[in-house]
């Protein structure tokens, strides 16, 4: 348009009308764009492939503090890696000794479980990610971690740490992926208490140290340091990882439902590397599952879920 | 697109790019909430002063890009960004006269609308804010507004960007 002068007079003549066209336009493309993404999940492959274009300035980004890690990492002093290889040897030392005892418990659950007819659960691998960037917006609790759909990476993926779950993928880009953390306001995971079976829902808040519990009856046998863990209900965390402990549980008589806060067992606000289940090689979906949780959990029956 | 390019138009582009490293860098958790918005901040400028080469559709694909850096809803920055780059398209003559002080106050209220777009859909899609805090990075951006357009004229005027 302006291409013959650049007369400022002329171009804002002749741009005038086909400005509020566009803006309409693009606009309304917004618009459409907005409800299929958020409706469906039609626009995922548009997402993933201008991921590609982000991520390198989202890599970029962390090279200043990675250095830093790097240069400190390679700085320490010879004694204090000595210490570190003592511990972490000691430390391997301990797990194996607590394997060994688990192996035996596995053999005799796997006898136990053919006795009962139930199918074993599937063996579950697992990638290590790391975290490249937080979510710069407050409101959301969302991490973006370094491995995508070619390293195994998909839609759903739970995502753990050493002390427990930490949320799940919700954008799996062909190199990084998006994940959502339990303590998003929009996330909600399906629990049981360790202790008794008793089962419930775990929804994020928005603070990284706070879970809300709803729904708890106000008779429900919940205690203040209660371990929750997931109940492998609904099919997209496994069973057993532990979520949360409960912190505080108060009680309006005014109200249905006591109001039970938990705090997450994964350190989710200082958490550098997760691990990522992958995706067993088909997606097991057996109704003896369910059987199984409810005979083993008598309390969960009596419970109000 | 091939436009895009032409008589500076990489200046334009790696103004946009440092707008996003700069949304995207890591910084301590206190200031997260004072993030000043860098890449509408830098629209609103190319807006004002090259209006026949910057306008919606670079504001939209600016939002868009920043949607799926922040994985929020495609298309939610993409709208605000769009309605953005138009009324500063509308208003670059009125806004140019402006000694700096008062372009500051509409370049404020250009940002309100913007982040109100943003803070509407979050809400629409459940994410509704849950204090003030969201009026912190307008405010912020306003109090950057006259540095960011002194180094930005200077850049144009300098590498010869029309």
């Amino acid at each position: 348009m302006a291409r013959l002068k650049q007369g400022e007079n002329k171009t804002i003549f002749t741009r005038g009308p086909s400005a509020g066209a566009r803006v309409l336009l693009f606009s309304l493309l917004s618009i459409v764009l907005m409800t299929l993404d958020h409706r469906q999940q039609h626009v995922e492959t548009l997402r993933n492939a201008l991921s590609l274009l982000v991520y390198p300035v989202q890599r970029l980004v962390n090279v200043p503090a990675d250095t830093v890690r790097w240069l400190s990492e390679e700085f320490t002093s010879k004694e204090e890696q000595q210490i570190e290889i003592q511990r972490l040897k000691q430390e391997v030392f301990f797990y194996r000794s607590q394997l060994r005892k688990l192996t035996v418990t596995e053999v005799e659950n796997r006898r136990l479980r053919l006795l009962l007819q139930s199918s074993e659960d599937l063996p579950e691998r697992t990638i290590i990610a790391e975290l490249v960037n937080v979510d710069a917006d407050p409101y959301r609790h969302q991490i973006l971690i370094n491995k995508g759909s070619r390293q195994g990476s998909y839609l759903g993926a739970p995502v753990l740490d050493a002390e427990g779950i930490i949320g799940q993928v919700l954008h799996a880009g062909p190199l990084s992926s998006v994940v959502v953390l339990i303590t998003d306001p929009s996330h909600a995971l399906p629990v049981q208490v360790d202790r008794n079976g008793l089962r419930g829902i775990v929804r994020g808040t928005g603070r990284y140290s706070e879970l809300l519990l709803p729904y708890m009856q106000n008779n429900a046998d919940v205690e203040v340091g209660d371990l929750l863990i997931t109940s492998g209900l609904g099919g997209r965390f496994p069973r057993g990882y532990p979520v949360g402990r409960v912190s505080r549980i108060s009680q309006d008589p005014g109200q249905p439902f006591l109001r039970v806060v938990a705090q997450p067992t994964a350190d989710l606000d200082r958490v550098r590397e997760v691990l990522l289940l992958m995706a067993p090689p088909e997606q097991p979906d057996n109704p003896n599952e369910e059987f199984d949780t409810e005979l083993s959990d008598p309390a969960a029956d009596l419970a109000p879920s | 697109m091939s436009r895009l390019t032409e008589r500076g138009g990489w200046v334009i582009l790696v103004s946009f790019l440092v707008g996003l490293i700069l949304t995207l860098i890591p910084t301590p958790e206190w200031a997260d909430r004072f993030r000043p918005q860098w890449v509408a901040l830098i629209l609103i400028y190319w807006c004002m002063a090259l209006p026949d080469r910057v306008g919606v559709g670079i504001g939209w694909m600016a939002g868009l890009t920043l949607d799926v850096a922040q994985a929020s809803l495609l298309g939610q920055h993409a709208l605000a960004m769009a309605i953005m780059a138009y009324v500063t398209n509308k208003a670059h003559m009125r806004l140019r006269v402006l000694p700096l002080w008062q372009q500051s106050g509409t370049v404020l209220l250009f940002l309100l609308v913007n982040q109100l777009i943003v803070q509407w859909i979050n809400g629409v899609v459940g994410y509704p804010p849950r204090d003030w805090w969201y009026l912190a990075p307008p405010l912020a951006s306003t109090l950057l507004w006259p540095w960011v357009f002194v180094v930005l004229r200077d850049l144009r005027r300098r590498l010869r960007v029309t």
